[in-house]
């Protein structure tokens, strides 16, 4: 059996020409396989590899994250440069191979709900490492790449790099390595003037043992975090270099294009091939479970030759189901008005809707790949490389050992490629099996895209609160359903008396993860109710919440900040009006006030959005501005335009006609400022989402006096009766 | 049937049905994967290039409409010179995030300079209609602002003083 050992947490050694290479697998997040092989991996070439340093100084940092837009690989080289001292200018990232040595634990406890104090996160227990090798996570999602990965990982390797530089110099110089300075990759000893930059002494540092505990740098000194770093992968995405899945090529390469049962869960009951097989440059017409692929020699030809088919698939006995018969189950299992205590001099009770929604992906579904003699390989673009490879192994029943898989950077993810939902991969290699040993690219259609996501679940909440004399809330209870979790459903305030209950109303329109969540929808819920809470006691919405933050410092912080950049209670022109709202997910406390303009024909502009994050600390200061700017406008396009409905089991909307996007002349102005705390770090892809929607429809209030209660905005009028 | 058309500057005949939208012809037949697809029906703007030097979207523009005609694409933007001034700005402004959709973007922003010298902000808003998944429009209209600026001040430093290079606006003063 292998050995688990502390030793092998941390390892270093060399790789074949002469570099330094230096790999940490804390218990929590990055567990190799390597841990678990003992003391002589290294002697048997088997490494965990994060850092390398070759003898001509270039610093290159392996990234066991995707990119899909957020910068994540930049922010995590920028933790271990900055531990390291590196030079930044020589400074190179490389994306991690799909391998068990990249896995993270850290999403594992995530996704459990147990976040533990960063001061406990590095004993984290085995337990967690297991589940993590067990699942195969090597996930971008969760919020969890800077703040799991980069705070208990890269800053270690750094650290832990750095230290074993300094001490092989100090041998060298036989000089005490206490002695040593190191700024922007080079060594200095200044009593005896020596002084050698990291790739000379490289070889030499990978002899070293590795220090168990190097020492972190102390914040304050930091050089390079808390900077506006140009992100490494943006040259290549303003030339048409940048590489995703469906810029695959290789000689021999055929394209498929699938049409799939439109009913979730029907299978293809028939389909006559013939139509599809005398047309230009077709080569097959492939019967999948749930689908049907034609193969061709161009995807263009491959489409024409779908549109000729005419497949039959089942219902599975969903074809009754629609958008309206689901909230109706949605509201029966709601039930009566949550009671309340008895002695309230005001009551409140509302009903809020949240539609399901698709992630729309700018890149489609797309999957490369080659099957031959029971190996497979594949090329795509996945928020977890090792679980698309599990996946794939388990579609074509074959051992996992037998697949490697290639990803790409991911044009936009949000949640749609994550573990549990790769769909696309899974039909993807058995398209290419069919067609052994040609390799294939499937690529779905928009339409494919947002006919076949695993939707943000459609939501339904209906609350009720009680008001004292004096307007101060008693109580504010509320039942849901569609999903909800502990953290979606809390409130920051002080009341005494909260509660949120989940009720059951399951139906077969598959969901998935959605950029937030489930703090998505319940954002939404909660801080409207809070709204109307505040408008019923006849106070103001931003006074009524600070009020009741006053145990919740961090938040009452951050809603002070919004209040204040937006010019809270300044006037305004009729028609025009503030919302405010805040949310805490994935670690981050995020406060927005929306500033609208409501005409009198109900013509809605949105002005002005202002962002106070407290995310703990920044990393690179002009990405994590980016991921809030764009977080904010991605909600925001949600909000006021999408919407997926079911009609005869099936989804209506196809492409970004009828699930249509906000543009450029629709955007705001946003303004986002951070605050920074002691909190550990938090996330900052997803907690931007959450607080959008409410500070949109209580600025709609504020505005015009229309109280928004289900989403998006533009099916309610808004025009004063 | 046999088409003809220029890329990036250099001319290729192809035998394809007039009806193969140039964005696969330019992704399949020629591998330039620059030019992105997106929705197919001309509604996101992924796919935009310059026919003649007019920004279309080329998932609905048929092989036959290119005939004869010049194309350019992101990668032939800059030309084998410097970046495109939009470029530039994209980089300068940290524009794309995923970055799938940002050729097209680019693509339709150098078009709107090219066609409409300087847009104005109305024009910006009603001709800049692509989709960007990620929510970079703040950071496009400052990159496009940018470049407006950048383009206004090189056009009054020619016109005003053309034999002072660019950028050095004190000379120009004092040279007076």
């Amino acid at each position: 059996m292998n050995k688990w050992t502390r030793r092998a947490f941390i390892g270093a050694g060399s790789i074949t020409g002469g570099g330094f290479l230096l790999g940490v697998a804390g218990f929590t997040f990055a567990p190799s396989r390597h841990s678990l092989v003992g003391d002589d991996a290294a002697a048997r070439g088997q490494l965990t590899t994060w850092i390398t340093v070759t003898p001509d100084d270039a610093v290159t940092i392996l990234i066991p994250h995707c990119e899909m837009g957020q910068g994540v690989p930049t922010a995590l080289a920028m933790m271990a440069a900055e531990e390291m001292d590196a030079d930044w200018a020589n400074v190179r990232v490389q994306e991690a191979p799909a391998l068990d040595a990249y896995a993270n634990g850290y999403i594992v406890r995530a996704a459990g709900g147990d976040f533990i104090p960063a001061s406990m996160a590095r004993g984290l227990d085995y337990a967690s490492f297991k589940a993590a090798e067990w699942f195969g996570f090597q996930v971008t999602g969760g919020s969890t790449a800077v703040r799991g990965t980069g705070e208990f990982g890269m800053r270690v390797a750094g650290a832990a790099a750095r230290q074993m530089l300094v001490e092989a110099a100090a041998r060298d110089w036989a000089v005490v390595p206490g002695e040593c300075t190191v700024a922007k990759s080079r060594i200095t000893h200044a009593a005896s003037g020596r002084s050698t930059t990291f790739g000379p002494i490289a070889r030499k540092a990978a002899a070293l043992s590795v220090p168990s505990r190097p020492t972190l740098k102390d914040p304050n000194s930091y050089v390079l975090r808390r900077t506006s770093v140009p992100r490494l992968d943006i040259p290549a995405k303003v030339n048409g270099t940048a590489k995703y899945a469906i810029d695959v090529r290789m000689p021999g390469l055929l394209y498929a294009a699938l049409a799939m049962a439109p009913v979730n869960g029907g299978q293809l009951v028939s389909v006559a091939p013939a139509p599809a097989e005398g047309m230009a440059g077709v080569k097959k017409v492939v019967r999948l479970p749930n689908g049907v692929a034609v193969v061709a020699d161009s995807f263009w030809r491959a489409r024409k030759a779908l549109a000729a088919l005419t497949p039959q698939f089942s219902d599975a006995g969903h074809g009754g189901v629609s958008t309206a018969s689901i909230f109706a189950a949605y509201d029966t299992a709601l039930g009566a008005a949550p009671s309340l205590p008895s002695g309230a001099a005001k009551t409140v009770t509302a009903d809020y809707k949240a539609p399901f929604l698709a992630h729309a992906t700018m890149e489609p579904m797309v999957c490369t790949a080659k099957v031959e003699n029971g190996r497979a390989e594949i090329w795509t673009g996945v928020q977890d490389p090792l679980n698309a490879r599990s996946a794939a192994a388990k579609a074509l029943g074959i051992d996992v050992e037998q697949v490697t898989l290639t990803n790409h950077l991911l044009g936009g993810g949000f949640g749609r490629r994550l573990p549990f939902t790769f769909d696309y991969v899974e039909l993807g290699v058995l398209v290419a099996q069919a067609m052994s040993p040609a390799p294939v690219q499937t690529i779905w259609t928009r339409e494919n895209d947002i006919q076949h996501d695993y939707y943000r679940g459609a939501a339904m909440s209906r609350h009720a609160g009680a008001l004292d004399a004096d307007g101060r809330p008693l109580a504010a209870h509320s039942v849901y359903t569609g999903g909800g979790n502990g953290e979606a459903v809390s409130m920051p305030y002080d009341i005494e008396d909260m509660d949120a209950d989940e009720k059951k109303a399951p139906h077969h329109v598959r969901n998935g993860q959605w950029r937030s969540v489930l703090n998505s929808q319940h954002g939404f819920f909660k801080e409207s109710f809070v709204d109307e809470m505040a408008h019923a006691a006849g106070a103001d919405p931003f006074t009524f919440r600070r009020a009741l933050l006053g145990k919740a410092p961090r938040f009452k912080a951050a809603l002070e900040k919004a209040a204040d950049m937006a010019g809270w209670g300044g006037p305004l022109p009729k028609g025009e009006g503030r919302g405010i709202a805040i949310c805490e997910s994935f670690g981050t406390i995020c406060a927005e006030v929306a500033h609208v303009a409501v005409a009198a024909d109900g013509a809605l502009q949105v002005k002005h959005v202002y962002a106070a994050v407290d995310c703990g600390d920044i990393v690179n200061l002009d990405t994590a501005k980016s991921q809030v700017e764009g977080g904010i406008v991605f909600a925001l396009s949600a909000a006021l335009l999408s919407e997926i409905t079911i009609e005869q089991g099936k989804v209506v909307q196809s492409n970004f006609r009828d699930y249509p996007m906000i543009h450029l002349a629709d955007t705001p102005l946003v303004s986002v400022e951070f605050l920074r705390s002691d909190a550990p770090l938090g996330g900052l892809g997803e907690p931007c989402v959450p607080p959008l929607a409410p500070a949109l429809t209580n600025a709609i209030y504020a505005a015009c006096g229309v109280r928004v209660r289900e989403l998006p905005v533009k099916k309610t009028p808004l025009v004063r009766a | 049937m046999a088409i003809t058309l220029t890329v990036n500057g250099t001319t290729h005949t192809l035998e394809i049905e007039p009806d193969m939208p140039v964005l696969w012809l330019l992704r399949e037949q020629l591998n330039l994967t620059g030019t992105k697809y997106g929705c197919g029906i001309a509604a996101c703007g992924a796919c935009t290039v310059h026919l003649d030097g007019r920004a279309v979207r080329s998932c609905v523009l048929p092989a036959s409409a290119a005939d004869g005609k010049a194309v350019t694409t992101i990668e032939g933007l800059a030309a084998n010179g410097p970046l495109h001034p939009v470029q530039q700005a994209w980089i300068a402004q940290q524009v794309p995030q995923c970055g799938y959709c940002q050729s097209g973007m680019i693509m339709a922003v150098a078009g709107l300079l090219a066609q409409t010298p300087p847009p104005t902000e109305s024009d910006i808003d009603a001709r800049l209609t692509n989709v960007c998944r990620c929510g970079t429009f703040t950071r496009i209209r400052t990159a496009i602002q940018a470049t407006l600026r950048t383009a206004a001040t090189a056009a009054t430093t020619e016109a005003s003083a053309p034999s002072v290079p660019p950028g050095t606006a004190a000379t120009t003063e004092a040279a007076r």
